[in-house]
């Protein structure tokens, strides 16, 4: 599937000056086998002061970016076009659950997708005793890991109600699973959280989502800005296997994958912060669409 | 045991009843045999011939030194902090030259072993691939800074400035306890306490052979000099404030080697570049001395809460446009599980075993060794394993004691949280305890520099003091102390301080490179005690006329009322209002900003102003005792002003500490003036403005009429040669402000110069005639506008 891809953002801070440094993580990368990047544009207004492209730890494209004082508003347009045609394997190759741990702590490397980086605490994701027990329960009878990342994905989507108004990014995920609902984010960090409290590696994937789905398929929650997701590690052999606790489904080719980190804190489209006087309104827009199709 | 001393052996015979050293510990004065070690025995017998009476008079004689040189350290006790004198142990710790060069030359290798480490860890990690460390180790380790793998420092190193922690065993040998690579503090303290040490034992200290410390600081300051770009830039201290718990030594040490002093906010990117932000534009600059942690340091890239630090730092390192000195991330080699598999590495690094054990630490994430911690778990200190803490440091994160069943529980769910790491019996030394020599526990923190030719080990240390025998009470926390230590050769040793040689070219440094934030706290500082003074002389007059008139009699006493909660202090409320009191605590706080700017002399004074005030403010009464109590403050501040005044060098920093006092004094004076010359303002108005000006014996002498309108407004807004008047302010301000950068370029004057003429010029051309209501609201509404100018041109 090609995909033409548009995001826009923008601040507007009225008749104040704004200054400060921000990172950008909006640009899709390259991932062998799934997704292939044939063109993108970023079209920064005004011209940032400083730019500076680079790949972060996690192997994210990174835009870094400067302003002083500039007066009245910001925007970005992305454009991307991607070639994305990928389907999760039928066959399970993901190792038992029981004795799981011991594997991960066998693996001797640190690279960007080692699982150590995914399998302790992180920033923005402490454990969570409630969201363990859930874990628990959830996945009785489970017995290979990928058997437990789906039991878990599954429960979520059931258990979950999506709510754009109820949460926002600083919500704590035990906070948004005490009162069961939020967004893709929420989704996501609870998922991960639940994982990692049963050894399991998982990761947050930030993406975008085929904004109308193929004809006669219902429309995904999350596709008016961007999506997150799920990155499980189920072995050496399976390697990571990504799903959709928001849409309760696996990741395949409605999915454009941007970057991968621990949570939240390591994917953020916009990090940093600019000073200024006044009040910024941001707005968000996200198109994605089939080349040459509906 | 009892000390077999033999008489004879020394005349510290007195000294030494009752040093009795336990039994299976090392003691640094007596052998096994209880024999004073020959190093000891000339200073024992020089301190053996002292009275008692001396002694005393020399320790509080040094003593005394440390408070005059303002050493502290802050505690914080249930989040309240304080400022707490310095603990100076007054006997030293004598090391013999020969020891000390085995535990140089194995503290040397561990640095170098440090160093391969940290670059494993931050480049190929190929000591997790093969298998001598485990990567869930690394990767949980919030030390290990992911936006910095893969790059390598500007000039190659990570380590440039590392202190170890060691100990000595029962056996006599000696142990490194904790590795200290983030930024390791106590080098300034110690610098202290040999200066405060040399000077109680003055005289044995001179001919006493011990190695002096000045040539190691100067290696490391020219290190750090040669490693610029270029000349101009100044290598510079960075400091997490005053809020910090060493803070004194950042300042102390700074000064000390001629580093400029920085927080994060003085600092900015501009295209890759790291700069200062000062009062002229910023400037470059591309070394700096990190004291505060790493995470700390980007808010951007590293922890996004942290309020200390510089947006875009790590971008600078990873272009190698700045050397951070350690490199951000090197607090890695600080996590006490590192200690478990450090004798393999060393093995695998350098082909050598350890030349200095380091003590002996089991990680609990092998199930071998989560065993061995379990079965002698009675000589174990568990604690966390990625810890950065030393072990005998009070940790706030250290596991709860557990019982042995829960620990047993803990170490088998959660083994790769914990370590366990044998009991070390620390040695004793020798503290004065009422007048006797006692054995105290004892732990030594020894300073490498990296200079060109290799690493350089301070010939001395920052040795802890337990206060009981009880070696995990070494913290000053809990109540331990610091000594001094002595490298004592049997031959004469180079004197050697840090003033230049004779010969050498004489230097003077680059002026005028105040950073913003500093110029800004100087600027307040100015305001602030200029707006007390005007407090204090309103309260003044309120309480004189209180005190004559108790009835409330007399009509200015409603108008001083008025005009002082117009300024926000409520005079009904209390003798000394709390509005009063927050400006003065706005001051101190200003100043606390600054303090590497001041003397110590100025701060004692600002504090004395401020303790003096909250003291008064428990238990004034209404009337006379306020007024002599204001007058008591009143002089406080006049010591205070006339301290900083007097002494500060007329640098752009006081210039912008002058340019607020102006300010604050012309609004002062210009807001009385309209309310106490308004036409229908109280009888005694005119008297009262006066009075506040204390100008009243000028006017009797310049004018020979009692006081009108046109002769107040004359004297107090147009004398140029009164001090309190508003022209004489409005000139100051011209003067300050030409010498401020970019104030007049090729006769361009800057936004703020041409404000301030226009004042000056408005207030030349009235007179007390013309100079109504309406012009003196003018003129204030223009001195009003200055802070906000003086604001965007140079606090940016």
């Amino acid at each position: 599937m090609l995909y033409d891809i548009h995001l826009r953002m923008s601040y507007a801070f009225g008749d104040t000056t704004a200054s400060g440094r921000q990172q950008l993580r909006i640009i899709p990368q390259n991932v062998p086998g799934r997704q292939r990047v044939i063109a993108t544009i970023l079209d920064l207004q005004p011209r940032p002061h400083e730019r500076a492209d680079r790949l972060d730890f996690f192997s994210n494209t990174v835009v870094e970016t400067a302003y002083r004082e500039v007066r009245g508003g910001l925007s970005l347009h992305l454009q991307a076009r991607i070639e994305r045609d990928f389907t999760p394997p039928t066959l399970d190759l993901s190792p038992r659950l029981d004795g799981f741990e011991a594997l991960v702590m066998r693996q001797r490397n640190l690279g960007p997708r080692a699982p150590h980086h995914f399998s302790g605490p992180s920033p923005r994701l402490p454990p969570n005793a409630a969201i363990a027990d859930y874990a628990r329960a959830a996945t009785e009878g489970a017995t290979t890991v990928l058997e437990a990342a789906s039991a878990i994905n599954n429960a979520l989507f059931r258990d979950m109600r999506f709510d754009p108004e109820a949460t926002d990014v600083d919500t704590p995920a035990g906070e948004a699973f005490a009162n069961r609902h939020g967004v893709c984010q929420d989704f996501t960090h609870i998922m991960i959280t639940a994982l990692r409290s049963l050894g399991v590696p998982a990761g947050y994937v930030s993406g975008f989502l085929r904004t109308n789905p193929p004809e006669g398929q219902a429309r995904l929650e999350g596709a008016d800005a961007m999506h997150a997701w799920v990155m499980v590690w189920c072995g050496e052999e399976a390697g990571w296997i990504e799903l959709d606790p928001t849409n309760g489904i696996a990741v395949a080719s409605d999915h454009v994958l941007v970057a991968v980190g621990r949570d939240y804190a390591d994917v953020a489209p916009v990090s940093g912060v600019l000073k200024m006087a006044g009040k910024q309104v941001i707005t968000q827009a996200v198109d994605v669409v089939p080349v040459g199709g509906p | 045991m009892t000390a077999r001393l033999s008489s004879g052996t020394t005349s510290a015979a007195h000294l030494l009843r009752g040093y009795l050293p336990e039994r299976g510990v090392a003691d640094e004065l007596l052998d096994a045999n209880g024999t004073i070690r020959p190093v000891w025995q000339p200073f024992m017998d020089y301190l053996g011939a002292m009275t008692p009476e001396e002694l005393q008079h020399r320790t509080a004689r040094g003593d005394h030194y440390l408070r005059d040189a303002g050493v502290y350290y802050r505690q914080y006790n249930a989040g309240v902090s304080s400022e707490l004198e310095w603990p100076l142990s007054h006997v030293p710790i004598l090391i013999n030259e020969a020891d000390w060069a085995s535990i140089s030359a194995g503290l040397i290798q561990r640095a170098d072993l440090l160093e391969a480490l940290c670059r494993d860890l931050y480049g190929p990690n190929l000591l997790v691939e093969e298998g001598h460390l485990p990567a869930s180790l690394i990767a949980a380790s919030p030390e290990w800074l992911r936006p910095l793998v893969g790059t390598t420092p500007r000039g190659g190193h990570f380590l440039h400035f590392v202190a170890f922690e060691i100990g000595r065993g029962p056996d006599g040998a000696w142990w490194v306890l904790g590795d200290r690579t983030q930024a390791p503090s106590g080098v300034g303290f110690a610098l202290q306490n040999r200066v405060a040490t040399a000077r109680i034992f003055a005289d044995h200290y001179a001919q006493a052979h011990v190695h002096r410390l000045a040539g190691f600081f100067r290696s490391f300051r020219d290190a750090l000099n040669g490693m610029r770009n270029q000349q101009t830039n100044r290598v510079s201290i960075l400091t997490p404030g005053p809020l910090n718990e060493t803070y004194f030594e950042h300042a102390y040490i700074a000064r000390y080697l001629g580093f400029g002093l920085l927080e994060g906010e003085d600092l900015t990117i501009e295209d890759g570049e790291l700069m200062v932000r000062t009062v002229a534009g910023p400037i470059p600059i591309d070394v700096l001395w990190r004291r505060l942690d790493s995470s700390f340091a980007d808010p951007l890239e590293l922890d996004p809460q942290s309020k200390l630090g510089t947006p875009g730092l790590v971008s600078a390192v990873r272009r190698g446009s700045v050397t951070l000195v350690n490199a951000l991330g090197s607090g890695i080699l600080e996590i006490r599980a590192l200690q478990a598999f450090l004798p393999r590495i060393a093995e695998r690094l350098t082909g050598q075993p350890l030349l200095l054990p380091n003590i002996a630490t089991w990680w609990c994430g092998q199930q071998a060794e989560a065993g061995h911690v379990l079965a002698n778990v009675e000589r174990m200190l568990i604690g966390e394993a990625l810890s950065t803490s030393l072990p005998f440091d009070p940790d706030p994160h250290a596991p709860p004691r557990l019982d042995p069943q829960a620990l047993r529980q803990a170490l088998l769910t959660n083994g790769a949280g914990y370590v366990g790491q044998e009991v070390v019996t620390l040695s004793t030394t020798p503290a004065l305890v009422d007048g006797v020599l006692r054995p105290r526990p004892m732990s030594l923190r020894v300073f490498l520099a990296r200079t060109p030719t290799g690493w350089e080990v301070m010939p001395g240390g920052y040795a802890r003091i337990g206060r009981t025998d009880d070696s995990t009470a070494l913290s000053m926390r809990r109540g331990g102390s610091a000594a001094d230590v002595w490298i004592v050769s049997p031959k004469p040793v180079p004197q050697d301080t840090m003033l230049a040689t004779p010969g050498e070219p004489f230097l003077r440094a680059v002026p005028g490179t105040l950073p913003s934030r500093a110029a800004d706290n100087l600027f307040w500082l100015g305001r602030y005690v200029e707006r007390t003074e005007g407090h204090l002389r309103l309260l003044r007059a309120l309480h004189l006329r209180l005190s004559e008139n108790p009835d409330g009699g007399n009509p200015t006493i409603a108008q001083l009322r008025e005009m002082l909660e117009d300024r926000g202090l409520d005079s009904a409320s209390a003798p000394l209002p709390d509005g009063f009191l927050q400006t003065l605590d706005a001051a101190v706080n200003s100043a606390s900003k600054i303090r590497d700017r001041f003397s110590v002399d100025g701060w004692a004074a600002l504090n004395d102003l401020s303790k003096t005030a909250r003291r008064f403010s428990t238990r004034l009464s209404e009337g006379d005792d306020t007024a002599r109590a204001t007058g008591i403050l009143l002089r406080k501040v006049s010591g205070f002003t006339g301290l900083v005044h007097e002494n500060m060098y007329r640098f752009v920093g006081w210039r912008f500490m002058s340019i607020g006092r102006a300010l604050e004094r012309s609004q002062f004076m210009l807001t009385n003036l309209i309310a106490m010359g308004a036409p229908d303002a109280p009888e005694g108005s005119l008297d009262l403005a006066v009075e506040i000006a204390d100008s009243a014996m000028t006017h009797r002498r310049r004018y020979s009429v009692s006081t009108n309108r046109e002769t107040v407004l004359d004297l107090l807004a147009l004398d140029a040669l009164n001090p309190r008047s508003v022209l004489y302010s409005a000139n100051e301000l011209h003067e300050h402000v030409s010498y401020l950068p970019g104030s007049d370029v090729f006769s361009q004057k800057s936004p703020l110069a041409r404000a301030v003429l226009r004042m000056q010029a408005d207030l030349a051309v009235l007179t007390a005639e013309t100079l109504d209501k309406a012009a003196l609201e003018s003129i204030r509404s223009q001195a009003y506008a200055l802070s906000g100018i003086i604001s965007a041109a140079y606090f940016k």
